[in-house]
């Protein structure tokens, strides 16, 4: 008999059914996030979409504006450093280790929200700049692909300060952190996304 | 060894309504899904009904222009947003885990919050119709300019709020579907075995999860045009009006067949049971389903032919190329019948009404794909005959197909088969005398969502014609809802697998326990409960077997089966 029919005599239930592979909350995750590239996914494509249609991109009066920040090389930095400090966090409590989970964590939360800080330092001199929302369709692309990846950061920061306090309470544990699996994936996609839009609005 | 014996659960369920308020339960949740999209189906109904008096004779006799683009709009957004997708959504919710041998669905509290948002979205869009400026009326497509500040109030930001929420809510059960089909399935229930419905959820389900979120971001672009001084979609100030139509399209034409398969799911359940035979080309519906579901997204701009700036002939030819799989379901289902021993109960009638009004919506479908033809016949009412014979001819009729079909599961009584071929044959008149005269005002001209026409444009009979068949579909609810009514408290008691059914949820008791299952069939093929009827070996020598199997479970395979 094949392997499945053997299966029939195994006690059905919640337990029979986590069979191997990947778990239900990282399953889940992996889902959510590709979800979430498709939403980014449309709003690139609209700002691909207006930048095409204008002649000169940016626009000639916002053309020296984005550069007069000096902090956005560092915030990106900041960011693209704590995917790894939340990648040190996984590897910790994969071995276990509850202190350095706690510790990595800790700093991912710490970067996460200094770049929220820097962004919000960004807006309101742009903002003194003339550089706003209803300026015109660079404007609108800038503040609403930025602006709606800072509410993702804000969210992974949230995720990962309730990691960092079940972490503190001694709730994860080589066997049981899904948790942690999940929010880094989340935090890695927050990075990869600001990486793909620090190209497209300060590089290219 | 043909049965797997289980512990019991403690009962989950407390007492009345705040078991209803706060329930995970899968089945619960299935059937508040149900109960919510039907009230939105009677509501839109109501709105078709005002559109249809208004067009019944030329000249504005009931509702200002203003008020009539509110009503269609309305009508639109409910029956797709709140109806349509929800009901689907629901009938997967009831079936998809006890159709794979699950006790719940994998997140059952995110279920609970997926159900939740829609009665919430549904009340904050109609609450449009008490704002100043009325509901939403730049029609369920919300076009810009249309859908801008300049020509629509604050109900198109409710529309945009409440739109929003549906599209989380959507995304959300899809992640639950995906992950309940690929991590919860019995021991035994491997892919291709898995039921037509489990497969058509699962595609719909990854058609949400890429689809949905580029319209919430289209929404959210159109919302911050309208209350930041956004410039995404308006021309005038410097947007790009074609943008919303390929965001919004996006979504929308793969939302068609969200729309639509798990219907197909529904009438690919009902077909073998009632015709005595299994589905014909189990494997070819499943590939036909998966190809529907690929080819759905390269389709979008053929919503956008006449807008000049997409390349015809490509989308032309993919919309051209998804008759292929849908003809492949089709040939399915006409060869599932063919040679049965039909049983005409109500769940088959109406599946048999889904397969020959879908006919007609597929062919004049494929009409429209031809693009002059699509030059003459845009937004004429050719467009809402062809979407009606889909939408409602299709989707509707599997609809009530799978509510005659699973009533007897959920509620453990029978509905009245004579009310439901009352209610059929009113249906199915009223239909066909509704949308088939549209097919010939839009090929003399008549365009859509307008609330007047000249008399002597000669449309008046058959405008008049539609208005007497929209009435009497309105009517064929009623026995529907009588017959629900009486069957509640007095329906024929169903017992567990009054159609002598082939998929799982027919081995557990009507309704089933909270935990679903007391004990799992063996699983060797896509019909579970058919090869338990049809065991060759008799009940004694079961029996012996498994207590040989419970002395030894390890080693109590099932040797003698083959």
């Amino acid at each position: 008999m094949t392997s499945s029919t053997t299966a029939m005599t195994t006690e059905h239930g919640a337990a029979a059914h986590a069979r191997g592979g990947i778990s239900n909350p990282i399953l889940g995750m992996l889902l959510f996030i590709t979800s979430e590239v498709m939403f980014f996914a449309g709003l690139f494509a609209a700002y691909f979409n207006v930048r095409a249609a204008g002649p000169i991109w940016p626009p000639l009066e916002f053309a020296d504006k984005l550069h007069i920040f000096p902090l956005v090389g560092p915030a990106t930095v900041l960011l693209i450093l704590s995917s790894f400090t939340c990648q040190v966090g996984v590897w910790a409590i994969r071995r276990n280790d509850r202190r350095g989970l706690t510790r990595a964590i800790a700093i991912t939360v710490i970067l996460g929200a200094t770049f929220l800080v820097m962004q919000a330092i960004d807006y309101t001199s742009l903002y003194a700049e003339g550089l706003r929302l209803d300026a015109g369709p660079f404007g609108s692309t800038y503040y609403t692909l930025t602006g709606f990846h800072g509410a993702h950061v804000l969210g992974g920061v949230i995720m990962l300060s309730v990691v960092l306090y079940r972490s503190l309470s001694g709730q994860f544990s080589a066997a049981h952190h899904d948790m942690v699996e999940a929010t880094s994936m989340y935090w890695h996609f927050v990075d990869v996304v600001w990486i793909a839009l620090f190209s497209i609005l300060y590089i290219l | 060894m043909a049965t797997t014996a289980m512990t019991p659960a403690a009962s989950a369920y407390r007492a009345g309504l705040y078991e209803w308020l706060t329930t995970t339960d899968h089945k619960k949740i299935g059937i508040l899904y149900l109960v919510n999209s039907l009230i939105f189906f009677f509501v839109g109904g109501l709105l078709a009904l005002a559109v249809r008096t208004e067009l019944a004779m030329p000249g504005i006799q009931f509702f200002k222009e203003v008020v009539y683009n509110q009503l269609f709009t309305m009508h639109a957004s409910f029956m797709l947003f709140l109806f349509v997708i929800p009901i689907l959504a629901g009938f997967g919710n009831y079936a998809v885990p006890l159709m794979i041998g699950a006790p719940d669905m994998a997140f059952p509290r995110i279920n609970a919050l997926s159900f939740w948002m829609l009665p919430l979205a549904g009340i904050l869009m109609a609450t449009g119709f008490l704002t100043n400026g009325g509901a939403a009326a730049a029609g369920w497509t919300s076009y810009s300019p249309l859908a801008e500040k300049a020509y629509s109030g604050m109900g198109t930001d409710l529309w945009i709020v409440a739109v929003i929420l549906i599209g989380t809510s959507s995304i959300l059960g899809a992640i639950n579907f995906l992950v309940t089909i690929f991590k919860m399935r019995a021991p035994g229930m491997t892919m291709f075995r898995m039921p037509i419905m489990v497969w058509t959820m699962l595609v719909t389900s990854v058609l949400v999860l890429l689809a949905t979120p580029v319209l919430a971001s289209a929404l959210i672009m159109l919302f911050i045009d309208r209350n930041y001084g956004g410039h995404f979609f308006d021309p005038a100030t410097g947007g790009n009006a074609i943008l919303w139509q390929n965001v919004f399209w996006f979504y929308s034409h793969p939302a068609v067949y969200i729309m639509v398969l798990p219907a197909m799911g529904i009438v690919s359940e009902v077909l073998p049971v009632f015709s005595r035979k299994p589905l014909f080309g189990y494997k070819a519906f499943v590939f036909a389903t998966a190809g529907i579901g690929a080819l759905g997204f390269s389709v979008w701009a053929h919503h956008m032919f006449t807008t000049g700036s997409v390349y015809l002939p490509f989308f032309s030819l993919m919309t051209f190329l998804i008759a292929i799989p849908t003809g492949v379901k089709m040939f399915n289902w006409i060869a599932t019948l063919f040679r049965g021993q039909l049983t005409f109960s109500t769940p088959l009638i109406f599946a048999l009404g889904f397969v020959s009004m879908f006919l007609i919506g597929g062919i004049n479908g494929a009409f429209s794909a031809v693009v002059p033809v699509d030059f003459a016949i845009h937004d004429t009412y050719w467009v809402v005959a062809h979407l009606h014979y889909v939408l409602f001819g299709g989707s509707v009729f599997g609809v009530f197909a799978g509510v005659y079909y699973w009533f007897p599961k959920m509620t453990g009584r029978m509905l009245n088969e004579g009310l439901g071929k009352v209610q059929f044959v009113l249906m199915f008149v009223g239909v066909n005398l509704t949308f088939f005269p549209m097919h010939q005002l839009g090929l003399v001209g008549m365009p859509r969502r307008i609330a007047d026409y000249s008399s002597a444009a000669g449309w008046n009979d058959l405008n008049l014609l539609a208005t007497v068949g929209s009435f009497i579909i309105g009517a064929s609810m009623l026995p529907f809802l009588w017959n629900v009514f009486i069957s509640l408290s007095s329906g024929k008691p169903a017992g567990d697998d009054p159609w002598e059914g082939n998929t799982l949820e027919w081995a557990t008791s009507s309704p089933p326990p909270p935990y679903n299952f007391d004990r799992l069939p063996e699983i060797r093929s896509e019909r579970p409960v058919f090869d338990l009827r049809h065991r060759p070996r008799p009940e004694s020598a079961d029996l012996q077997l498994a207590a040989e199997a419970s002395a030894a479970p390890e080693s109590a395979g099932p040797a003698g089966h083959h």
